[in-house]
Formats: C-alpha cells, structure tokens, sequence
C-alpha cells in the first residue's frame, strides 16, 4: 500500500472522533484569554504543550499563582496515561527510526492511540504502516491548533446549551464498544470505571492514572488465575 | 517566567508519550506483559467516561432524572449493536437533547 493511501486511512479513521476536539479547543481557547493569558501564550500551549486537559489546568493552576512544582506535577498526572499507551505503541514503532520516533511521540493523543493501534495490529507487516498514525496525529493535531485559534479570535461560538462536552464520553465509548462483548474487557471497564468515580476529587487529577493502574492489576490476575477466560 | 515553565510541561508531556517508544525493546517484553498491554484501552477509557457521564459538575454522583445517564444508555446499546462510531456519537447527543428538552 501507498504511503498516502496509509495517511488517508489515519485521517479517515479518526475524523469521527474529532467531534468533540473542535468545541474543546475553542473552550480551551477562551478560558486561556478569560484568565489572563495573552493569546499569544495561550495557542503557543497548544503548540508546545499540544495536550487539552493539561493546558486547561495548567492555564488555571498559573494564574491562580499556583507554584511551578503543583503545575508541573498536575500536568504530568494527568498526562502520565501516556506512559501506558508508549509501552503498548512500543512493540509497533520500535523499528523506526529516531526522528519518527520523536514526531510521532509528539502526536499522539487518546484518539490517534486508540485509531492507529487497531490498524497496526491487523498491518503489522506492512512497511508504512506507521503512516496510519502519522494521519490520525496529524489531523488531531491540526484541528486543535485550529480550533484553539477560533477561541481566542472569535470568543466563545458554540452555545453551551448544546451540551457538546458530552460527546467526549461517547467518542471514547465508541472506542472501547467491542471490548464490551468481551467479559474479562468488561470487568476491567467497570472496576477501572468505579475507582475513577471514587477517586475522582483526589488531589492533582490523579484519578485517570490511578483507575488505570487498579484496572491493570486486575487484569494481571484475571491473566493469572484464569487463563482460559482470557483466551 | 510563564515560558519557561510552559516548555517545561511541554517537555514533560512530551517524556510521558516518547519514554516507552524509546525505552522499551519489545522483544524483552514477556508474553503475559504483551498480554496486560493490551487491557490498556479498557483500564484507561473507563476513567475518562465515568466521570463525565456519572458526576456533575461538583463532582457529586448525579441522580437517576440526569438525561447524559440515559441518553449514555442509548449510545451503548446503539453502538453494541452496530459498532460503528458515528451512530454512537450522533445517537447519544440527540438523544441527550430530547431527554434534556423532554424531562425539563
């Protein structure tokens, strides 16, 4: 397959999921410059920082005058989910080499993960296959520049009463629907679910990666003690 | 000083993506670590859903006249059926429209 063939499924892949990336960069956009951020810092976040959840706490916790230390600890809390989805894109990405390693590291998000890991495991032969993930990082990243753009230059466009955030539960529903069928899927899902909710007003967004790592657990002694249900 | 710290918590964000990519030689990776590995999505995804579908805005568990319960309910039984993404998303916004309009 072609290289751009390859790209033009990454872009197709994860379109659907940015429904809810261009509403959220635009709200992102408009608290950056609500809170005191000159526009200028506020996009130059989404360029450098290029991570939605963080910068929006990392834009709250600075001009609360927060110190550098609960900043940087928050942003890296919340982003720490990364670590556990670079250790699954490892076994796919290794070959390649460090400029490829270093652009695609920068563009990955839940979503291009999420898309570009599905293709990967049925196309882990094929050479290009890594330009799937080109295609979903680069179109994300992308619509956020854009998208964060139109927050800080137009204000806030999208009426709230359209209650747009909520699409951002069901586009990761729809990425996790399949594993629903599975029952050792499940179980982790709804303890991974439930300690979320219990821990959720913990200190310094810990809950993401912390529901992460009890669900992981799980499931090493789902794999464990009931080897034949995983199969 | 902001600038500083910016890239700072770019530089960080960008460790916690590249660290595994760089770190991690697969062919050391055991069978049953692979085996977890793959749990990733279903131990990650569920931390984001729950909380935005089951907690409002304080953080307190909504009640059982929330419309997102509902209309959340539709999209997973609407997605179980046809695994396809664009039906889950449009499924459970319009139904969290009518379910918002209705039960108000």
């Amino acid at each position: 397959m072609k290289k751009i063939t390859v790209f033009k499924k990454g872009f197709m892949d994860v379109i659907p999921l940015t429904i809810p990336v261009i509403p959220f960069g635009i709200i992102y956009g408009v608290v950056g410059v609500e809170l005191g951020l000159s526009p200028l810092v506020t996009f130059a976040m989404s360029f450098l920082i290029f991570a939605g959840s963080s910068q929006i706490a990392f834009a709250q916790l600075y001009t609360a005058g927060a110190s550098p230390l609960v900043m940087i600890s928050s942003v890296l809390a919340i982003n720490s989910r990364h670590f556990l989805y670079s250790a699954v894109l490892a076994q796919y990405l290794n070959k390649l080499n460090l400029y490829w390693k270093i652009l695609l590291s920068y563009l990955m998000t839940d979503q291009a993960f999420s898309v570009s890991l599905s293709y990967f495991k049925k196309n882990q032969k094929k050479t290009f296959s890594h330009y799937h993930m080109l295609g979903s990082g680069f179109t994300l990243w992308l619509l956020w520049q854009i998208s964060t753009l139109l927050g800080i230059v137009l204000g806030n466009v999208i009426p709230e009463a359209l209650g747009l955030e909520f699409a951002i539960p069901l586009t990761f529903l729809s990425l996790i629907i399949a594993e629903l069928k599975k029952y050792d899927h499940l179980l982790i899902i709804i303890i991974s679910g439930a300690i979320s909710l219990v821990t959720y007003n913990f200190p310094l967004k810990v809950y993401i990666i912390l529901s992460a790592f009890v669900g992981l657990v799980a499931a090493f002694i789902l794999t464990t003690k009931y080897k034949e249900i995983s199969e | 000083m902001i600038w500083f710290w910016i890239l700072i918590a770019g530089l960080v964000t960008f460790f916690t993506r590249y660290s595994m990519i760089s770190f991690i030689n697969p062919g050391s990776l055991s069978n049953k670590t692979k085996k977890i590995l793959t749990y990733v999505p279903s131990a990650v995804f569920p931390a984001i859903i729950f909380p935005a579908v089951f907690l409002d805005k304080q953080g307190l568990l909504v009640t059982v006249d929330n419309p997102q319960i509902w209309a959340f309910g539709i999209a997973i039984i609407v997605g179980y059926y046809s695994k396809n993404i664009i039906f889950i998303i449009t499924s459970g916004l319009v139904s969290f429209w009518l379910f918002s309009y209705f039960m108000n």
